[in-house]
């Protein structure tokens, strides 16, 4: 297309015989599409009845049922400033978490629960990795007794044997969590020199070079 | 995969299991198959949320690990598919299906499996029948026996089904005691892809259970969650002779009793309700001889049929060839005939149903979003399948303007197709035809792609809603709690109402504004799972066939 004038007859053929005459043509675009746009149509109302009322109730009451599972894991980082009502509840659900335990025919070795675990699980879990076998015996018979009076924790002893037949893999898990923590610190250091350049972002950026210009 | 259903995979895992399976999953879904330490190191979430979150994942099939892949000895890795994360979306339906089926045990068994994943039998059967005693009156209680029936009657008819043992990778597992694999599995060799349930032989075989007694009730009847029963399920630690087989809800099965009623209720609303009673019986006598992804049933004689029909229809014969004659003629062809011994042989036509159900989907769609005129359009496409422009305005009998209009507009939603035929080689626009199409199957798995995109929009609105009103709610709920407290320590009226009023009339107004717009929400994403269902299998039919 060279030797053609800029932006005049950009087409090679007459625009005409498209059906699209002067006038016609939509009106360019300014910016991107609203968020919300306006519909032409009215949508039509949901259906109504005794089946949807039914699988609606299941579907709030399943989603309010696996929110409460120890399947539902959050980030443990609810170290909250200031301690709130609604903290118990978290304790509650936290203590939760660690009863599950599944059935490790199912799953591959390396996802059981390390022996030692300092830092992730506080509470009830890391005493009893202190404990010896015979001792840890002792204590579950007395355990059982008040589990039946107050509704206590009954999975320990699974855990406990869990956690010796994962010996084997722990090696490389340490290793991992090394690992892992060198992860932590590169990303501190990278975060802080961002920040540092993030002050001078505002004076020499190209966006105020434009806006000068073109006053 | 695309991009709007790992965002909805995301939103539902968020919903379901938390953040911290959410980030892996997502992270799953993007990047393909991955070990453990791949995954700790791109998540950058500690090894053991990472291994707890995948423990959760695999327990609800929504994640399948293979190890060896790269040669003996290598990691074992985790792969997770859009599929079974989707089905979430679906659980409602499952189990709203399940109590019409087999009533409230039926609709509990579901329940149960679906919220913990799989489970064994005796204590699903047990946690069901705590729960059935709960809700029964003060002195009843519910028989494990009667449990169990249920169950099996669930899994006779493939509802449930086993989940596959694992696959031993190393031999040398000494940690895991033998004895309680399935017996009688036979040992899959490494190299085998990935097994699917019904590859073993044992898939629907009941067990022999050892369960007497009665669902227990409930002590401190404060919360009465079943948290608290699974917890006491296990408590009692007697074997019932099932440990180590655990069942699963068997999807497939329940998707096509989906695809039946949908051919069934079309038929209902097409014709009238005694030809769907037909069609019903034909498919209730074909379930069992065709196979699930066959394009039409076995084909069957009129007389079968007509034996088979329940005798309280009423239908005499010669009524029934006329009603089988009605609906062969019907333009959506539900029903074909495939032969004319035994008084006429005839077959349902699944795959042609679900296309002409999808095809109907899309109409409308059309119709309310872009008006009749547009519909017309785009039907009058569908079935010429390529027209100019000009013979477009002529046969819709739309003005030339107007029809213009729609058609470019649909053209750029991307819902009519252009096809340039050049008379010359050089394209040039007069010596060109500009043929306008519709491409159905594109088109529908374009439109999947939006309803994707539309539950998911749907659920962040649900959680922005119920988030801009956080406060209001956890008030509301504290003063529930307080007042179920105080009631259970049977404090005066005067008390209660005094606790009551601590939540203002606007505020209860807030929060019926509140519960409406998110009931609405979830409706919705309900009904659009409906499309999503038959779009999919209108799809996955396709697939299948070429």
């Amino acid at each position: 297309m060279a030797g053609r004038g800029r932006g005049v007859g950009a087409f090679t053929f007459n625009i005409e015989a498209l059906g699209i005459g002067r006038g016609s043509m939509p009106d360019a675009r300014v910016g991107p599409n609203p968020l919300f746009p306006n519909i032409d149509f009215k949508p039509v109302p949901l259906k109504r009845g005794e089946e949807e009322e039914y699988m609606l109730a299941l579907k709030q009451e399943m989603r309010g049922t696996m929110q409460q599972l120890p399947h539902h894991i959050k980030f443990p980082n609810n170290k909250a400033e200031v301690e709130r009502y609604t903290e118990r509840y978290l304790k509650q659900s936290q203590i939760d978490d660690a009863n599950w335990t599944p059935d490790w025919n199912f799953l591959p070795k390396e996802l059981m629960p390390q022996k030692k675990k300092p830092l992730v699980k506080p509470g009830p879990k890391k005493k009893t990795v202190k404990i010896s076998q015979k001792d840890s015996e002792a204590m579950l018979s007395k355990l059982d007794e008040l589990a039946k009076k107050d509704d206590g924790n009954p999975e320990k002893s699974d855990e406990e044997t869990e956690k010796k037949k994962g010996n084997e893999e722990e090696e490389e898990e340490i290793e991992a969590e090394e690992y892992e923590e060198e992860d932590v610190e590169e990303e501190n250091d990278y975060i802080d020199s961002y920040f540092d350049n993030g002050e001078e972002f505002g004076a020499g950026s190209d966006e105020n070079m434009d806006a000068e210009a073109t006053y | 995969m695309s991009a709007q259903e790992v965002r909805l995979c995301g939103l539902l895992l968020q919903e379901h299991f938390g953040e911290v399976v959410e980030k892996v999953g997502t992270h799953l879904l993007k990047s393909g198959a991955q070990n453990l330490r791949m995954l700790i190191h791109e998540t950058g979430i500690s090894l053991d949320l990472v291994k707890k979150s995948l423990c959760v994942l695999v327990q609800h099939g929504a994640c399948v690990f293979t190890s060896g892949r790269k040669g003996p000895g290598s990691p074992t890795e985790y792969r997770t598919g859009c599929d079974r994360i989707l089905r979430i979306l679906r659980y409602p339906r499952y189990i709203y299906t399940a109590k019409t089926l087999y009533g409230d045990t039926g609709e509990l068994i579901i329940e149960e499996l679906l919220q913990r994943g799989h489970m064994t039998m005796s204590s699903t059967v047990k946690t069901v029948a705590d729960r059935l005693t709960q809700n029964m009156e003060e002195g009843r209680s519910m028989d494990y026996n009667e449990v169990s029936n249920a169950f099996s009657k669930l899994v006779e008819t493939h509802f449930l089904q086993r989940c596959p043992p694992m696959v031993k990778a190393r031999p040398k597992d000494s940690a895991t005691p033998a004895a309680p694999l399935i017996p009688g599995a036979p040992a899959a060799p490494v190299s085998t892809p990935l097994p699917t349930p019904e590859s073993f032989p044992d898939c629907y075989k009941v067990p022999h259970v050892t369960l007497a007694g009665r669902g227990k009730r409930q002590l401190s009847s404060e919360d009465g969650d079943d948290q608290k029963n699974a917890k006491k399920a296990k408590m009692d630690s007697q074997t019932h002779g099932d440990e180590g087989i655990c069942w699963q809800v068997n999807f497939e099965r329940f998707h096509l009793h989906f695809r039946d009623q949908a051919i069934i209720s079309a038929v209902a609303n097409k014709l009238d309700q005694t030809s769907s009673e037909i069609v019903r019986t034909m498919l209730r006598m074909s379930e069992v001889t065709t196979s699930p992804t066959a394009t039409c049933t076995k084909p069957l004689s009129a007389n079968e049929i007509f034996r088979s029909l329940p005798t309280s229809y009423n239908i005499l014969r010669p009524i029934l060839d006329q009603y089988l004659t009605l609906l062969v003629d019907d333009p959506m062809e539900f029903v074909g005939k495939a032969g004319e011994s035994g008084g006429g042989m005839y077959v349902v036509n699944m795959h042609r149903a679900l296309a002409n159900l999808a095809r109907a989907t899309l109409e409308s769609v059309v119709q309310e979003r872009f008006g009749s005129r547009s519909a017309r359009i785009f039907r009058l496409l569908l079935r010429k399948r390529h027209l100019e422009q000009k013979q477009v305005e002529d046969f819709a009998m739309i003005p030339a303007k107007e029809a213009k209009d729609m058609l470019y507009t649909l053209l750029s939603q991307n819902l009519v197709q252009l096809q340039e035929i050049p008379k010359t080689p050089d394209y040039a626009p007069s010596r060109t035809f500009y043929l306008y199409t519709v491409n159905q199957l594109p088109t529908a798995r374009m439109l999947l792609q939006n309803c994707y995109k539309t539950v998911a929009n749907l659920i962040e609105r649900r959680l922005y809603e119920s988030k801009e009103s956080k406060r209001l709610l956890e008030k509301s709920q504290r003063i529930e709690a307080i007042l179920a407290s105080l009631q259970a320590s049977g404090a005066e009226p005067e008390q209660l109402t005094e606790v009551e009023e601590m939540i203002t009339a606007p505020e209860k107004q807030q929060l019926e504004a509140l519960r409406l717009h998110i009931n609405k929400l979830d409706s919705a994403e309900n009904q659009v799972d409906e499309t999503i269902f038959l779009i999919e299998s209108y799809v996955s039919s396709t697939a299948s066939t070429s």
